[in-house]
């Protein structure tokens, strides 16, 4: 079977060209693949590259060797060579991401937030809302904070407003970055709840979760990222 | 794959012995949007006039994709085929919107003289589309019979983006078109930007200086300096994980308030 994700000797290296071009080089030789309905969770101490390996996948930050596919409607589209519009239409379509900080527009009101990526996919803005509430009440957001912009939000309401927005379409491919970093037990177990429904429907997940107990419940792998480090 | 709507080829502009611009190259399709930043006395507007038909270029090619011909250098058109094409589907937005409007005549007659310029004749149905116009840049329609002199700047600035999308451009230029306005009107011009681009499908180049602008309206970004592209590519690549010397200057040095 194809995988969903397939990278192949990913290398990144940071040059800070304003403090002396030092050079952090972040990981080298990285290959792995990720199925449908599959979980792989990055591990690896703090500094390890996790993140910005998920970024990549993401299309966030550019590395500098190898190739990262991603399947899209059919063909596998290589991120490192992929065009602008390509990368957004997969971003709209194919890769739901959920990062580690909610990086909003301000002033727009939560529910419009949480529902644009399902509008942009063309869903009746009616229905897409109401699906919207739904999730952020399960998410324990209550009705009445949906129409505020998320900005005065706590980081836990935050980080679920964020969840809810990663989650309200069907992604054939989820990159989670910390999803339940600052939530308590009952919101962790809604968002664990989240990511094994999305396996089930044949998600491929990628994720960081420092919490073990998370980690253990919804990754059926573990790709450790110190292995990889390439020395500075 | 539809053929691009805008193509630029080794294009350079130079005032005399200054180069203001050098081999820019890149394609725009349908429905893009794409931010040029850089520090000012880069050669962002001269790049933009030049991509706009308002300023020959001294070499280099701008394609545009006509509706009826198909691609067609820009320059190589007849001054009225140039001209026609302007004014229906080139629309441009300057710094200042007094550059633009016309200060003699109402609002509501601003809007309205473009669609009279493409053709329309009937007196009802321009003044109900310029009055449409206003409402949706959240201009109070029944001020359309004032001129723009009595408008404040951020008043006028919508003004004139009514006024250049009223004919329905498939290419709307901008050129910093938040700059000096205070902070709030930006942050609803913005909004309002923002929206439009969206619900009318537009593509459009914007200049500015303001990364945080660029990051909220344009898919992708062109970093200038000194007249040459140093660094393009999607806008969250460019802004979170800048490889150019200069565009990490230009991340690193933005405030945070």
């Amino acid at each position: 079977m194809t995988p969903m994700i397939a990278v192949k000797d990913l290398s990144k290296t940071f040059v800070l060209h304003l403090q002396g071009s030092t050079r952090l080089p972040v990981f080298d030789a990285v290959s792995f693949e990720v199925a449908a309905g599959e979980c792989l969770a990055l591990v690896g101490p703090s500094g390890a590259g996790k993140s910005t390996l998920l970024r990549s996948l993401y299309g966030n930050y550019r590395p500098d060797g190898g190739s990262l596919a991603v399947r899209h409607e059919g063909g596998a589209v290589d991120l490192m060579t992929a065009e602008p519009r390509t990368v957004l239409t997969l971003r709209r379509r194919t890769i739901g991401h959920v990062s580690q900080f909610l990086r909003v527009i301000p002033r727009v009101a939560t529910l419009d937030v949480v529902a644009e990526p399902a509008i942009a996919l063309g869903e009746a803005p009616e229905s897409a809302r109401a699906r919207a509430a739904a999730l952020l009440e399960r998410l324990n957001i209550a009705p009445g904070m949906h129409g505020l912009a998320p900005a005065t939000f706590s980081g836990g309401e935050q980080q679920r407003v964020n969840v809810a927005r990663g989650f309200l379409v069907d992604y054939p491919v989820l990159l989670l970055d910390e999803p339940t970093a600052s939530l308590d037990t009952a919101n962790r177990d809604v968002v664990v709840d989240l990511i094994l429904e999305a396996r089930a429907r044949g998600a491929a997940v990628v994720g960081i979760f420092h919490d073990a107990a998370v980690r253990d419940r919804v990754a059926d792998r573990c790709f450790d990222l110190s292995a990889f480090r390439t020395a500075a | 794959m539809s053929a691009p709507l805008l193509q630029v080829e080794a294009l350079g502009h130079r005032f005399g012995r200054i180069v203001a611009c050098r081999d820019i190259a890149f394609a725009m399709h349908a429905g893009e949007v794409l931010g040029i930043v850089g520090e000012s006395g880069s050669g962002k507007t001269t790049l933009l006039n030049c991509l706009a038909g308002r300023l020959a270029p001294t070499c280099g090619r701008v394609l545009y994709d006509m509706r009826v011909k198909g691609s067609t250098d820009l320059y190589a058109l007849s001054e009225p085929e140039r001209r026609l094409l302007m004014r229906t589907d080139l629309g441009f937005v300057t710094q200042n919107p007094r550059d633009a409007l016309r200060m003699g005549i109402s609002a509501g007659g601003n809007v309205g003289e473009r669609l009279m310029v493409n053709g329309a004749r009937h007196y009802g149905a321009i003044r109900d589309s310029a009055a449409d116009w206003l409402g949706r840049v959240e201009l109070d329609p029944g001020r359309m019979d004032d001129r723009p002199g009595t408008y404040s700047g951020g008043m006028q600035q919508r003004l004139q983006i009514a006024k250049t999308l009223v004919v329905k451009p498939r290419l709307v230029f901008m050129d910093e078109p938040t700059g000096g306005l205070d902070v709030s009107v930006q942050a609803r011009l913005l909004d309002l930007l923002r929206g439009l681009v969206r619900e009318l499908g537009l593509s459009a180049v914007i200049v500015t200086h303001d990364l945080a602008v660029a990051r909220l309206l344009a898919d992708r970004l062109m970093v200038m300096r000194a007249g040459e592209v140093v660094e393009q590519g999607l806008t969250d690549q460019v802004l979170d994980d800048p490889h150019h010397p200069y565009t990490q200057l230009l991340v690193s040095s933005v405030l945070q308030p």
